[in-house]
């Protein structure tokens, strides 16, 4: 032994996991999704996504280095909010808008708070309510699917299944499955959802409380209001929301109690807004809301630690 | 209350949380040898949990095998017998690895492993029989933990114990020591079994063991059915799943029985004592021969290994001689891990001795011990999902960073039994176990200030 032996707390072994590999297995549940952008929406999806991307790694670099913090672009996370924004946004956008977004997720919601894992809000969905504050009309302009194919120059525009739905007009459920609707570029079809969704299960990425009990608490909030629950569960950004938003691990709860509560919340937010709000969509906002009540909702559903309510019933 | 024999469980109950670590048992075939006798041993004064001991020996004088060498007045402590026959060298300060400097006995070996004219077999008929021979044994828990088995088995009066669970689960990979000893030593752990429920007058004994050795559940499941004694048939072998960290004390209680030991109590109160296998064996061979512990199975493997194997050597054997007969290291040994990989200690030093309690040396390449770095959290939630004791490492983490001793205790910050399950699974390579530790001495610091 020449060298010195190294030292470390136990444990010595690691499972291997790490934040990189999580973030690349979400940015593969997230091609699904981006491939069907582009061939519903034609490959200006793919250049938004690029933009979104690479302002938001930049972003990243630059602030961490003026904030003279450690580089961080290498976990991959920046991508991963780059890709959930650009299929947040209506294809038809300006990309410099786009770039803005990019950069109030990163700069602004992320970095300011301290970067990964610090944060209070999702950074890509405040990104999205910030642009729809700011662009109202480019935000709302949703254009019809394979319109690239008309040959037109500019996008010829249609409405989203949830405004045709209260307009009175009735959306063949196959639409919405196959995402052949107006709407945000990653949240129109649901297959390419759902495919993301399995893959994220398999590899243990997410658990598949928030998803579920957000989709089953808007389904039984339907139900309950005579809603048709198959075309809300279909339509906007309930699935993306739920699949890809709700579970992002800096912004929902730490424990399975608190996960249950934050998804109720989730739902039952995204039913009332959609049914009783002046808004368009309701899940961006609903998600935030819950967001910011993380950690109310961890204090008061903390697990007890094992032996704890024994330990009341002995007396000592 | 009326009272109703137990019965022997046929599967175990749910426990909650762990991980699924491969188990890297290279060593699970592998026939003990006996290491030869090594020129010197050290033996430091503590090596158990509690008072350490005194030497009541001098530099120069002979001592035998078996002699005792340092004794304590206090209950929680157990004497250091000689392990080899020889001339003490010295007594010399030693810092064992919890940083604590401790005396040490050392004793230059003459080889000729004579036994000392003092030892006679003890005759047990009382529970205080046993009390007082396994007291004089020097037996402490042999998994790892070192607490002195007679306090263990000494049920305080109001208490009442009718379970007694041989723990035989093994869980850290690598570690194979005790699997050696269910197959190699089966007899006497059966007759060891056989005599704590006799003297005890327990209602039944259940062994729990890891599905991951099945010629030892084999081999112990035979010899239960030869057993002639009336106590055989309270004797069951319950197979657990093999899932760190099933052989952890309060974990293994809550498989076999679906007991809770209520938070900051011991197994007795939840009606069960607890034994290492090894340790059960180890009675049984003291009350037939009367010898000390003296003697340990260590199993010595890791990839800086040459020959990875199980051996049998004095307590107190460097572990530089060990590793040499081991063939010595290859692929230049980074770092040393006394016990197994999961709680084992890093040393600085093969200069160490082997402890009673010891199971395990490992020795690792760089490969195998250089860990990632720490990045941030990223509150995944791995941690709090898997924690056996339902605790949430994360929220210690925060609070030891703002010093808050109060939010710690809330946590139950004392209660963590530092198996390394979320460090383990931790994607941000947080050093957990360690901020756990610094938690716990925040949070006594606070009840030292209230007590004043």
């Amino acid at each position: 032994m020449e060298e010195l032996l190294i030292i470390s707390p136990s444990p010595h072994i690691t499972s291997g996991a790490s934040t990189r590999k999580i973030m690349l297995d979400v940015i593969i549940a997230l091609l699904p999704a981006v491939a069907a952008s582009a061939v519903i929406f034609g490959l200006r999806s793919l250049l938004i996504i690029a933009v979104t991307v690479t302002v938001s790694v930049l972003s990243e670099y630059i602030s961490r280095k003026v904030m003279k913090r450690d580089n961080t672009i290498t976990d991959l996370s920046a991508v991963v909010t780059g890709i959930l924004l650009a299929l947040n946004l209506p294809v038809g956008i300006n990309p410099l808008c786009a770039a803005f977004g990019a950069v109030t997720a990163i700069v602004v919601v992320k970095q300011m708070f301290g970067g990964i894992g610090n944060n209070f809000v999702n950074p890509a969905l405040t990104a999205r309510i910030v642009l729809l504050s700011s662009f109202p009309s480019q935000m709302t302009t949703w254009a019809q699917p394979f319109w690239y194919k008309s040959g037109s120059v500019d996008a010829v525009t249609c409405a989203t299944p949830l405004a045709l739905h209260n307009a009175g007009e009735t959306v063949p459920v196959l639409d919405l499955f196959f995402g052949t609707t107006g709407g945000c570029m990653g949240e129109t079809c649901a297959m390419a959802i759902l495919i993301g969704f399995v893959y994220l299960l398999i590899r243990r990425v997410i658990s598949p409380v928030i998803p579920l009990t957000y989709i089953g608490t808007v389904a039984l909030m339907s139900l309950m209001f005579g809603q048709d629950f198959l075309f809300e569960l279909l339509s906007g950004g309930l699935l993306l929301g739920a699949v890809f938003m709700a579970t992002d691990y800096t912004t929902s709860p730490i424990n399975t109690k608190g996960r249950v509560v934050f998804a109720v919340g989730c739902g039952v937010l995204t039913f009332l807004i959609r049914h009783f709000a002046n808004l368009p969509e309701g899940v961006s906002f609903s998600i935030m809301i819950m967001n910011i009540l993380v950690p109310l909702i961890e204090r008061a559903t903390a697990p007890r630690p094992f032996g704890e309510k024994e330990s009341k019933n002995v007396t000592v | 209350m009326e009272k109703t024999c137990l019965s022997l469980p046929r599967k175990p109950f749910r426990t909650r949380g762990g991980a699924h670590i491969s188990h890297n048992k290279n060593t699970r075939d592998s026939r003990s040898v006996v290491m030869p006798c090594p020129k010197t041993v050290i033996l430091p004064m503590s090596q158990h949990i509690g008072t350490p001991c005194t030497p009541v020996v001098k530099p120069g004088m002979h001592v035998c095998v078996g002699d005792v060498i340092g004794k304590c007045e206090s209950m929680i402590s157990a004497p250091i017998h000689a392990s080899v026959s020889g001339r003490v060298q010295s007594i010399r300060k030693i810092q064992l690895p919890n940083g604590h400097m401790n005396d040490a006995v050392v004793i230059e070996s003459d080889g000729e492993m004579k036994l000392s004219e003092n030892i006679k077999p003890p005759v047990i008929s009382t529970p205080q029989d046993l009390f007082n021979a396994v007291h004089a044994s020097g037996l402490v828990g042999l998994g790892g933990a070192g607490f002195p088995t007679h306090v263990k088995i000494n049920v305080p009066e109001g208490k009442h114990a009718d379970t007694l669970i041989i723990n035989c689960a093994e869980c850290e990979p690598y570690i194979t020591a005790d699997h050696r000893e269910a197959v190699e030593n089966t007899e006497n752990v059966i007759s060891g079994i056989v005599l704590m429920l006799r003297i005890l007058k327990l209602d039944r004994a259940v062994v729990g063991i890891e599905d991951n050795k099945p010629d030892a559940v084999k081999a112990l499941k035979k010899a239960i059915s030869e057993c002639t004694d009336a106590e055989a048939k309270k004797i069951g072998v319950l197979t657990l799943k093999a899932r760190y960290p099933q052989g952890a004390e309060k974990v293994m209680i809550k498989a076999v029985t679906n007991r809770v030991v209520p938070m900051g109590m011991l197994p007795v109160d939840a009606g069960c004592i607890v034994m290492n296998i090894t340790s059960v064996a180890f009675v049984s061979s003291y009350i037939k021969t009367g010898i000390p512990l003296v003697s340990k199975r260590i199993t010595v493997d890791g990839s800086a290994v040459t020959e990875p194997k199980n051996v049998i050597v004095p307590i107190g054997t460097h572990i530089k001689d060990i590793i040499d007969f081991c063939g010595g290291y290859k692929d230049n040994c980074r770092k040393l891990i006394l016990g197994g990989p999961m709680m084992g200690i890093a040393l600085e030093t093969d200069d160490f001795p082997i402890l009673k309690q010891s199971n395990a040396v490992l020795a690792f390449n760089k490969k195998d011990a250089v860990l990632s770095t720490p990045t941030a959290c990223i509150r995944c939630g791995r941690c709090v999902k898997n924690c056996p004791f339902s605790l949430m490492p994360a929220a210690i983490e925060t609070a030891v960073k703002l010093h808050d001793k109060d939010k710690l205790k809330k946590l139950g910050v004392a209660d963590c039994m530092e198996c390394g399950t979320c460090a383990y699974n931790c994607p941000a390579h947080r050093p957990l176990v360690q901020i756990i530790r610094q938690g716990k001495m925040i949070a006594a610091n606070k009840a030292k200030k209230q007590g004043v």
